[in-house]
């Protein structure tokens, strides 16, 4: 199980990736609000799908909508739930 | 006020808004047309009914109804006149936007107190220039200095801009903010100014004064929500035009059906009705209720969210795509449904000069699915398709 900090560090990595956000990641803090930051809802297709990819979860439907990735936290806080705390194929 | 008190006050309000429908918006509909003018007849008999507060609660002063009963108007103006309809319709939408999400300020209750005593109407400055037509972004800033918050918008369409008394505005929350990080401004019309920049001579909703305009203005910091637009925009402005626009559309199919049936009912009584034509209107009768179907399921459930403030389900990706669906399927079966009339109506119903011309309804019938672009509308749709399960 990778510790919190490792969760949302690989969550900032898959945002700078996958996010195409309208600032730099590093300039947010994990409460800021990533639509506020430009995250679209286009774009947060193509990070849920680097998210299930890089944690091995998949989001159920109660998941799908625009709360699970209003911030860093929130998306840590819904990887945490379905047991996805570890990075697949990963050395924890 | 007991059930039954406010059922029969509901019931009252239902015959009013249609007499209006009937004595006003339809014998002026085609000159509101051709003269592509706003119907102020029409807002003048809804100012005196108190309809342009319909939708403030009744402790604010306004006549309290839901969703449902808007919904239920719209479709009952959209058979008289579709252009009326639809600022009726907008009109609506944008104090949904402030019932819904006012309330943190003294000033934002204020303002919906003043819409249901002075029966103010607002109009909507969203899309801009630069934006692709895209509402959750913007370019224009507001940027507050002292008390002061200033804005300048390159507005390719603010609708009966000339006629509102307050325009609601979208801007970036200040000048350094990204597009998305929105905000929802009122801004009275004497307060702004207003240099066109664009003309509106549509083949439909010619009543609606879709003008563009370069539109500045200076107001109080209290006049910016202080909910975010984003949260406004997913929570009520896209769910309730949809609802409201889908509904005046349908009145507008009804009526067009209705055309239909009454030119083959008097071509009946010199001789019998082809069977072909008899199937035509079966087939009508169909498309009318399947639009109505879709209209009514999206109705019941967004009403079930605003009964129960279960804001939550609003959230979800999948209640996005089902709104943007009701408009997509209800502005197409409005098109297919005035092309099943002029089939069965004929030659009259392409006349212009015939009373059972069906020359508006068509070019009315085609703004539903352009004005706001299905094609746009469906390609985000299909993206968001894989955050589905």
């Amino acid at each position: 199980m990778q510790s919190r900090d490792a969760t949302t560090s690989s969550i900032r990595q898959v945002l700078q990736d996958a996010g195409n956000l309208a600032v730099e990641v590093d300039s947010l803090t994990d409460i800021d609000d990533l639509y506020d930051a430009g995250l679209t809802s286009l774009n947060t297709v193509n990070l849920m799908l680097a998210i299930e990819d890089l944690f091995g979860i998949e989001f159920p439907d109660e998941f799908l909508n625009r709360d699970t990735f209003q911030s860093i936290n929130a998306i840590a806080d819904a990887v945490v739930s379905l047991g996805g705390g570890s990075q697949k194929g990963a050395v924890a | 006020m007991s059930k039954e008190a406010s059922a029969t006050v509901g019931q009252t309000l239902d015959a009013i808004v249609d007499r209006i429908g009937r004595e006003i918006l339809a014998p002026l509909a085609s000159d509101v047309d051709s003269q592509s003018r706003f119907p102020s007849e029409a807002f003048a008999a809804f100012r005196e009914n108190g309809l342009l507060g319909a939708y403030v609660p009744s402790p604010l002063g306004g006549l309290g109804v839901n969703m449902r009963t808007l919904s239920h108007w719209c479709e009952t103006l959209g058979n008289y006149c579709a252009s009326t309809a639809m600022i009726f319709a907008m009109h609506q939408i944008q104090v949904a936007c402030l019932v819904h999400h006012a309330g943190n300020s003294d000033h934002e209750l204020d303002l919906i107190r003043q819409i249901a005593r002075d029966q103010l109407l607002l109009g909507s400055a969203t899309t801009e220039i630069g934006t692709g037509g895209d509402l959750g972004s913007s370019i224009c800033a507001a940027e507050q200095t002292g008390d002061r918050v200033k804005l300048e918008k390159q507005a390719p369409v603010i609708s009966y801009a000339e006629d509102a008394d307050v325009i609601m505005v979208t801007a970036r929350a200040n000048p350094q903010a990204t597009a998305n990080d929105q905000v929802h401004v009122w801004v009275e019309r004497t307060n702004a100014t207003m240099q066109q920049i664009a003309t509106w001579d549509a083949l439909g909703f010619r009543g609606t004064r879709s003008l563009g305009y370069r539109l500045s203005a200076e107001v109080t910091p209290e006049n910016v929500m202080s909910v975010p637009f984003g949260l406004i925009l997913s929570r009520t402005m896209q769910p309730t035009a949809h609802i409201l626009w889908s509904s005046l559309w349908l009145g507008m199919a009804e009526n067009a059906a209705s055309i239909a049936r009454r030119s083959i009912r008097a071509a009946s009584r010199k001789a019998p009705v082809p069977p072909t034509t008899s199937l035509r209107m079966a087939e009508m009768d169909e498309a009318v209720q399947q639009m109505r179907a879709t209209l009514e399921s999206g109705v019941e459930s967004y009403q079930q969210i605003l009964d129960t403030r279960n804001w939550q389900r609003t959230s979800a990706f999948s209640f996005g795509l089902a709104m943007n669906n009701i408009k997509i399927s209800c502005s197409e079966a409005l098109v297919d449904i005035v092309g099943k009339a002029m089939a069965i109506a004929g030659i009259n119903a392409y006349r212009n000069d015939h009373e059972h011309t069906l020359g508006r309804h068509l070019r009315d019938a085609y703004g539903a699915m352009l004005m706001v672009n299905n094609d746009r509308i469906r390609t985000h749709n299909a993206a968001m398709q894989l955050a589905q399960r």
